[in-house]
């Protein structure tokens, strides 16, 4: 180990490696994680997420591994160069002469391959996987599935408030593919406050939108987040593989209460979600649903503002 | 004396003569008369100091977070108070620290880097200072007062509204990050000019040093983009404190906007931050190599290339807002593209040191530091550039680990290795070894302890800017280590300040040049003095120090270019921009008590609208302006002494009897950036009418165009005819200058009148339409023009009349023509944009 100036070199790299590791192989799991992912489109995120986290540790320790190769190496004679040893330089003069042809070549193929090449082919190959997942996430093959299917795909409309969520159900077994937007508010049955249910293996549609500020719809274990925004209705398509509860955040900040700013998302499978159905719809005002200011007007002008995105 | 140990005292009396003039001229007030000092060395210590205490304030701010989110459900802060501490926390590092440290070192180096003796607007910059410190005072005060702004240091509205925002933190916010951003203006003005005309004669461009092209490409880049946050916060504050609807939806706005206008400010902000830290990079590499930096040319186009491309990338900021698929696609790409500008000097370097014999002094031990954590926050960026990703990973503590990264490891890390670097040339000792080791070590595995972790505590999907969490998420552990990780690197930075302070009783005397460096700033004596240097070297190579080793004494004698101080003036070179061959002599301002009278009146405007009392603000707002014509004034009085003195060699003229002086260039560019400021209000107009969700466009437009078009005939009028007058003056003739400016003055006058009258008369209703109320203010801003070019054509009326302005020192008038110009082209361009266009495509 060479010492100078506290550069370790072998026993900084080995911590840095531990820190590597156990990062890796540290719990990934958890109610919000966006590494156990419970959905296709949480699934995609964190496979793109594990592709690039391999490259970015191995460009990092080469250009690492580089940079400290490059500091010891003395050009000269091949082998290390001597550690001074004190805060000055020896006091030979710097080299200031022109380098040779060759070298200079050697110049410009570090800093084109390394600083052209490698980030336009990384790039490249990067949007190669980013575009069709993307494309998943947001699409999530629904219109493959409308076509196949001869269920509705549930639409669901989220308002976000300081500090709570309203959930307001939009189908009642009206739905068409011509008629792709939020049914109006008169056909409203299910609301519900800090909670949705859907059913498994299936695209959901949920509209959002804002009563105040920007607030931001996120299950993490389920697909990526969407902003809910005044005067604009954002669509997000979600799909749950596993029956099971999933928690979702607020994740755009709101204001003094936004860490409280919580939901959850109840995935059943198709008979317990028909069975759920039937049960709000019996009992609709069981589930207090219309918030601190909730009132029917209050949902026109959600649906209002849908219908004018 | 050896080589090493000479101080360069002057040899003989003649030098020693010549030598004491310059220091009397150049010298500061004694005692509190310090506070009028102007010259750059002065200005840029008192930046960087200032920003290194609102600094230390920062970290403390964060301590304070992570002792917070330490436990689940911590008691140390509530939520009030939280939101207060992170919106303060981003606010003070990055518009109080950032920004103006990095400012203050390109104050305090460039001048010595490109042997000039001061930058060339002196009192500009001394302004700048002061807004930068009543500005930031005001900020902490807010704090203190309990009513700081809480609402995020990127202030979205509507949360930053009125309605949703009703304290007076946010106008704090609005008001005191604009008066700050002065300071900004100011600098990037004063050192794009100042790099571009003041250079020792022979320094071409191509033999700048590289840390001068990152300061140039910088202040370009603030010039263009600050106006846009300085637009939305005056339409902000114009919403919350009269009601103009700019941002609301009940008035036709869109959220979005702010967003689209913040950003469009704040990622070149961080590119500004980022610029002048690798050219710290650029210049220690060559110097610890012991050979030029490798690719110089491949540098400098990469900065520029960087500059360029950081203006389009803003959208990445907001790829969960609901962005069309194309938009996302098209900044996904070209944020990774940003990737190769900086590929290209990592490489660069990386070739540098390869091929060099690296000394593996205490500033290396720091720049591997930077490398090691700016590549993986770099990294980090690319990912975040991944859109999909981009939607999991947004808006949660994986993309605070990301900026942390980026902007400690690019901002941070090099600073402090310039900071060791350049310390022996303003105290002339050296920190110490140790202690030095110690302070880099625990800095750095405390900062990578407490934000290496925080990518895993955001994958687990904790979000940005709670004040706390349950138990049970997998977050608690992540959470803890990551305090304990900012309290160790705490201690590292309390070990950086203590080895600083330490150093200037106890640290070993340095010695001349200590790290044998190629650039001009180690020619000079330690402390610098203030004028730098005594005599101006003439430039022949990129290296000047190590292609002759002579340099010391050559510019520390009194037998070179501009030695002769007996005029009392203070003067340095003015050179072409591109060959660096010497055209003029500037000269410049000495000790002035205006810039901080001026700043102290702005603060009492700024306060005055915090507070709500209008009336006063517009009583202060008139003092303001009659202080700054009154400097204006002033500015012209120190060349009426020196009319018809020759000073330089051969028949080097003053400036002031040219036509190119600073004056002009300094014009030009604060022009561009009110073009820039002018483009965002553009921007508003037409992403109202092509884009917000709920629009509204009324049928008619409630401003008369006929009005406007015989009031922009006036103003047409009488700016033509100051061009015309400017042309003769040029050509020699100031045949009827009399006539001509009263001309110009009473058509002028009519005009602004005009314009008052149609402000005054038209049925807009700019409290209830987002529409008109975008008219209303495109009206005030040709009013403040045109009222402007008028009140500037009046005085320059008097000083004709007072013999300051005439055939011989036409000047001035060369100075304003760029405005009137300006005036008359954004009249122009509004009737385009705000009445032809509409009629010829209706919403």
């Amino acid at each position: 180990m060479r010492h100078s100036f506290g550069v370790r070199t072998k026993g900084s790299l080995t911590v840095f490696a531990a820190i590597i590791i156990c990062f890796a192989l540290s719990a990934c799991s958890g109610p919000l994680s966006t590494l156990d992912p419970a959905g296709p489109a949480a699934l995609a995120a964190s496979r793109l997420w594990w592709g690039i986290f391999i490259g970015a540790t191995v460009v990092l320790a080469a250009v690492v591994a580089l940079w400290l190769f490059a500091i010891q190496r003395d050009p000269r004679s091949g082998t290390p160069a001597q550690p001074t040893g004190a805060e000055q330089t020896t006091g030979e003069q710097p080299a200031t002469g022109e380098d040779t042809r060759l070298i200079q070549r050697q110049h410009q193929a570090w800093i084109i391959g390394g600083g052209i090449v490698l980030p336009v082919a990384a790039i490249a190959v990067l949007l190669m996987f980013s575009i069709p997942t993307g494309s998943l996430m947001s699409n999530m093959a629904l219109e493959e599935y409308q076509a196949q299917s001869a269920e509705p795909v549930l639409r669901i409309d989220v308002i976000g408030h300081q500090w709570w969520w309203q959930v307001t159900y939009l189908n009642t077994g009206s739905n068409t593919a011509s008629n792709p937007g939020p049914a109006s508010g008169a056909q409203a049955d299910i609301r519900l406050r800090d909670e949705i249910h859907i059913p498994v293996g299936v695209p959901v549609r949920l509209f959002l939108s804002s009563a105040d500020v920007i607030h931001s719809f996120w299950v993490p274990r389920l697909g990526g987040k969407l902003d809910m925004i005044p005067g604009r209705t954002n669509e997000l398509r979600l799909q749950a593989d596993e029956p099971g509860v999933y928690p979702g955040v607020c994740a755009e900040f709101c204001g003094l209460l936004h860490a409280q700013m919580k939901f959850t998302v109840h995935a059943h499978t198709p008979e317990d979600f028909a069975a759920w159905v039937r049960s709000q719809q019996t009992a609709p005002d069981a589930n207090g649903a219309d918030g601190a200011d909730g009132n029917v007007a209050q949902d026109q002008d959600s649906a209002q503002e849908a219908e004018n995105d | 004396m050896t080589d090493t140990e000479r101080t360069h005292r002057p040899t003989d009396d003649n030098n020693a003569g010549a030598i004491a003039q310059l220091q009397a001229a150049w010298a500061n007030l004694p005692g509190w008369g310090a506070l009028a000092a102007v010259n750059h060395g002065t200005v840029g210590l008192r930046f960087m100091l200032t920003g290194a205490v609102f600094f230390l304030i920062g970290g403390v701010l964060a301590l304070m977070m992570r002792s917070q989110l330490a436990l689940p459900g911590g008691t140390v802060l509530d939520a009030a108070q939280y939101n207060q501490m992170f919106t303060m926390h981003g606010t003070v590092m990055m518009f109080l620290f950032a920004i103006p440290v990095l400012e203050g070192l390109a104050i305090y180096m460039i001048p010595k880097m490109i042997g000039a003796r001061d930058l060339l607007f002196p009192r500009l910059g001394a302004f700048g200072y002061f807004c930068y410190l009543f500005g930031g005072i005001i900020i902490i005060v807010s704090l203190l007062a309990g009513v700081a702004p809480d609402t995020g240091w990127f202030m979205y509205t509507p949360l930053s509204s009125s309605q949703y925002a009703p304290g007076p933190g946010a106008d704090v916010w609005l008001l005191g990050v604009t008066f700050v951003e002065i300071s900004a203006l100011t600098a990037g003005v004063e050192l794009s000019v100042s790099i571009l005309r003041s250079r020792a004669p022979g320094m071409t461009l191509k033999m700048m040093p590289i840390f001068c092209w990152c300061i140039l490409v910088m202040a370009l880049m603030i010039i263009f983009g600050f106006p846009p946050l300085i637009l939305a916060s005056v339409l902000l504050e114009l919403e919350r404190a009269a009601g103009m609807p700019f941002f609301a939806t009940s008035g036709g706005s869109d959220p979005l906007l702010w967003q689209h206008l913040f950003w469009l400010f704040g990622h070149p902000d961080v590119y500004i931050i980022f610029l002048p830290a690798v050219g710290i990079v650029s210049t220690l590499i060559p110097v610890f190599s012991r050979r030029p930096l490798v690719g110089y040319g491949w540098v400098v186009f990469s900065i520029a290339l960087m500059g360029f491309i950081s203006f389009g990338l803003w959208m990445h900021h907001m790829f969960t807002v609901g962005l069309p698929a194309f938009a996302q696609a098209f900044f996904s790409a070209s944020s990774m593209l940003v990737a190769i500008a900086t590929g290209i000097q990592v490489f660069a370097w990386l070739a540098t040191l390869w091929s060099g014999r690296v000394v593996f002094a205490l500033p290396m031990l720091w720049l591997c530091g930077f490398l090691v954590v700016f590549v993986c926050g770099g990294l980090t960026g690319v990912m975040l550039a991944l859109v999909p990703f981009n939607w999991q990973v947004h808006d949660t503590h994986f993309v605070v680990a990301h900026l942390h990264y980026v902007v400690v490891g690019g901002m941070f890390f090099p600073l402090m290795a310039g900071l060791y670097y350049w310390l022996p040339l303003f105290s002339g000792r050296m920190p110490s070894a140790r202690l030095g080791r110690w302070a880099f070590w625990l800095t750095f595995i405390g900062f990578n302890l407490t934000f290496l972790l925080m990518h895993l505590t955001g994958l687990l999907g904790m979000p940005r800017r709670v004040y706390t969490y349950e138990a049970g998420l997998g977050w608690e552990w992540l959470n803890l280590l990551s305090s304990l990780g900012s309290f160790v690197m705490a201690v590292g930075v309390a070990l950086i300040v203590v080895d600083v302070a330490l150093h200037f009783r106890f640290g070993r005397r340095a010695g001349h040049n200590p790290w044998q460096a190629d650039t001009l700033e180690w020619a000079l004596p330690t402390p610098p003095p203030t004028y730098n240097f005594a005599s101006i070297p003439r430039i022949t190579s990129r290296h000047p120090l190590w292609d002759d080793p002579a340099l010391p004494d050559t510019v520390n004698s009194s037998t070179g270019l501009l030695a002769n101080a007996d005029h009392g003036r203070r003067e340095t070179p003015g050179t072409d921009a591109v060959t660096g061959r010497l055209q003029a002599v500037f000269h410049l301002p000495t000790n002035d008590w205006l810039p901080l009278l001026s700043a102290a009146v702005l603060a009492g405007l700024c306060l005055a609208l915090l507070a709500g009392q209008y009336l006063v603000a517009v009583a202060v707002a008139l003092g303001t302006t009659a202080l700054l014509l009154r400097w204006s004034w002033v500015n012209g009085m120190q060349v009426l002494r020196w009319s018809t003195d020759k000073p330089g060699p051969g028949d080097m003229k003053l400036h002031a009897q040219t036509t190119d002086g600073p004056g002009v260039w300094g014009m030009v560019l604060t022009l561009m950036a009110d073009a820039a400021f002018y483009l965002s209000l553009l921007f508003a107009w037409f992403y109202l009418r092509t884009v917000s969700p709920q629009r509204i466009i009324p049928e008619d437009m409630a401003v008369d165009l006929w009005a406007v078009l015989a009031c922009g005939l006036l103003l047409t009028l009488a700016g033509g005819v100051y061009l015309n007058t400017v042309q003769r003056i040029r050509a020699g003739s100031a045949v009827a200058l009399t006539a001509r400016l009263l001309t110009v003055i009473c058509l002028g006058a009519l005009h602004v009148i005009a314009l008052l009258w149609i402000m005054w008369a038209s049925p807009l209703q700019s409290f209830t339409l987002t529409h008109d109320a975008l008219v209303l203010f495109m009206l005030m801003y040709l009013l403040f023009h045109s009222a402007l070019s008028w009140v500037v054509t009046a005085l320059q009326l008097l000083r004709v009349r007072a013999g300051y302005v005439g055939t011989q020192l036409p000047y001035e008038m060369v100075v304003m023509q760029p405005f009137w110009l300006f005036t008359m082209v954004v009249f122009w361009l509004s009737v385009v944009a705000f009445f032809a266009v509409p009629l010829a495509w209706p919403a």
